[in-house]
């Protein structure tokens, strides 16, 4: 999939998609960029600084004006050759990289500034959620009399994400929102964004230039690199496919869905089914049958021809099918392995040596016991 | 010598008010125009920061007297040409004080930068919305600074009066012609007291506008 030619209206139906294609110059790069995807869920921009991610938020608030763009949100056009619906007539909710609350407002006026100025187009469409769902979903309760500047990074954020909900917006746009913020902010923010998966009903596009966010928090991705969209899908179709650089980065992984189905108090184990195989992984999330998203590390795992039951100290050994061998630098391998049968199979990637690839003469095919390391709950 | 105060008053605040309405478009043009001309503008507004008021008067004298089209058009519409009245005085003193009021608005437009306005769009705010709600509050210690500076200097302005508005009690004798009168005269006393009102005023000025923008600036950041 490149940039250049993707038909936005590759889906017949239009009523569900985020649809989006933006070319011309941009300061010092030309932006080539167009993706069709699933209105709903988090999907990421990704992509190296510099590649054209926050130019391509922009446009779609309309803070950027390109020679040829075309955006529509669930059939609505927002602009194409003929039109071009200005920014504050476009209903998004925009937070900025930086903390960008109005220093003359409280953060209770900060709140309602855009609320006051926004009817909502279609009901359904838009997050409605009232003053009060979004106080207490951000927990900014406490901060509504103070100023602005009273306020920490981390509580600043949350007040401009609230401030951005509360004007009713069909879509969230999001530039790196905790770019700005330092390790400790970010871990007191992160909750609040998976919370905001979790209740809102509207799409969130997030820039990030920081993969572990990405496999924390979204859903699809659009992978952009100079100015052009290299591939737009579902994340974990995107981590796990060896065309694409995501598979070469040092810190690799691989992403599985699965459910959580039992937990072990005494030994603080989780239970967790990926197609239809458990996985035993530290620490307690959430209840019985939730969603659970797991990250491996393909440095984390390792291959073995034969793992009798019960001979080792790692909990992880789900048999795997070889789909693909790459080579990763001079002298290491990724390999894409298979895990589950037929439609419920999702793909684990390991990074091995060379010298252990020709010990035990992998080959495309060659079914295995993976090993693996260390798994971590993400989501 | 109370005449010459109240007309003086008169004339500062007019001044003030009409250099509000109309400094503070241009300085929004000049913070925000990129067009290439924007600077020519901008020396044109600052030129009576370093001109002698006596030039600038001279000139203004022959452009609002009976003798050029712009005079002859505005007595056509008024009745009567603009030196030698008070309406000519604020004619002038808007084009002698304009630079004090543009450059500090100017100023505080431009530190607002960008994002504020994009903020303020993504809440759908209108330009002229945001221009109310966010850039007007956040200019204020630059409208402030402004406001007083103009007005001073109006009060204090010598050349250009003497050059439009002459010396007519209760017309265009300001204060400063009233002391320059007195002086002259040999009235040391009232020149004494009026020249001592306005060192104290003077020094009041300056040390507002310095406190005022200082607190605002510690409160917005």
């Amino acid at each position: 999939m490149t940039g250049t030619h993707l038909p936005y209206n590759f889906h017949n139906d239009q009523s569900d998609v985020i649809s989006a294609r933006f070319k011309g110059p941009q300061g010092s790069f030309k932006l080539d960029a167009a993706f069709t995807l699933p209105a709903a869920g988090i999907t990421a921009l990704f992509g190296p600084s510099g590649c054209g991610k926050t130019s391509v938020l922009r446009c779609i608030a309309g803070l950027n004006a390109m020679k040829e763009g075309f955006f529509s949100l669930k059939g609505g056009i927002w602009q194409d050759q003929s039109r071009f619906l200005p920014a504050h007539k476009r209903p998004v909710g925009y937070v900025f990289q930086e903390a960008s609350l109005f220093p003359h407002l409280s953060v209770k006026q900060n709140l309602v500034y855009g609320q006051k100025r926004s009817q909502p187009l279609s009901p359904s469409d838009t997050a409605r959620l009232d003053q009060d769902d979004v106080i207490e979903l951000l927990g900014i309760g406490p901060l509504l009399q103070r100023s602005p500047n009273k306020l920490s990074g981390g509580e600043r954020q949350r007040v401009a994400i609230g401030r951005a909900l509360l004007s009713c917006p069909s879509i969230l746009l999001m530039d790196e929102p905790m770019a700005a913020l330092d390790r400790f902010s970010k871990n007191e923010i992160l909750p609040y964004l998976e919370r905001l998966h979790d209740e809102l009903k509207i799409p969130i596009l997030y820039v990030s230039h920081d993969i572990s966010e990405v496999e924390r928090l979204a859903d699809q991705m659009v992978l952009m690199q100079q100015g052009t969209v290299k591939a737009a899908g579902p994340l974990q179709s995107l981590l796990s496919n060896p065309d694409l650089s995501l598979a070469r980065m040092p810190d690799a992984a691989s992403v599985l869905g699965g459910t959580l189905s039992a937990m072990d108090d005494a030994f603080g184990i989780s239970t967790i089914m990926v197609s239809g195989r458990p996985f035993y992984v530290p620490g307690v999330k959430g209840p019985i049958g939730h969603p659970i998203r797991l990250r491996i590390e393909a440095s984390d795992v390792a291959l073995s021809r034969h793992m009798p039951e019960g001979s080792s100290s790692i909990l992880n050994t789900p048999s795997v099918t070889i789909e693909t061998i790459q080579p990763f630098g001079d002298h290491m391998a990724n390999i894409f392995l298979t895990l589950g049968e037929d439609l419920d199979r999702q793909t684990l990637i390991a990074r091995i040596s060379n010298k252990s690839l020709h010990a035990l003469d992998l080959r495309t095919g060659d079914r295995l016991q993976a090993m693996i390391k260390s798994v971590s709950m993400v989501r | 010598m109370l005449e010459a105060i109240i007309l003086t008053l008169e004339l500062a605040i007019t001044v003030t008010i009409l250099l509000l309405i109309i400094g503070t478009p241009i300085a929004w043009w000049l913070a925000r125009s990129k067009s290439w001309w924007k600077e020519v503008v901008g020396t044109l507004v600052s030129l009576p920061l370093v001109l002698p008021p006596t030039v600038l008067g001279f000139y203004l004298l022959l452009a609002l007297g009976p003798n050029s089209m712009l005079g002859r058009s505005i007595a056509a519409v008024v009745g009567h040409t603009l030196p030698f009245t008070f309406a000519g005085l604020v004619v002038a003193s808007i084009i002698y004080s304009l630079p004090f009021m543009v450059q500090p608005v100017r100023n505080a437009f431009e530190a607002i930068g960008d994002r504020p306005l994009e903020v303020a769009s993504t809440l759908r705010a209108s330009p002229l919305d945001c221009f109310f709600s966010v850039v007007l509050p956040l200019a204020r210690p630059g409208l402030i600074t402004g406001t007083i500076l103009s007005f001073a200097h109006t009060v204090g302005e010598f050349g250009v009066v003497l050059m439009i508005g002459g010396n007519i009690p209760g017309e265009t004798k300001v204060l400063s012609i009233a002391i320059y009168d007195y002086v002259e005269t040999l009235e040391w006393n009232k020149a004494h007291f009026l020249a001592g009102g306005m060192l104290v005023f003077s020094f009041l000025v300056i040390f507002s506008t310095t406190t005022i923008e200082k607190r605002l600036r510690r409160r917005m950041q």
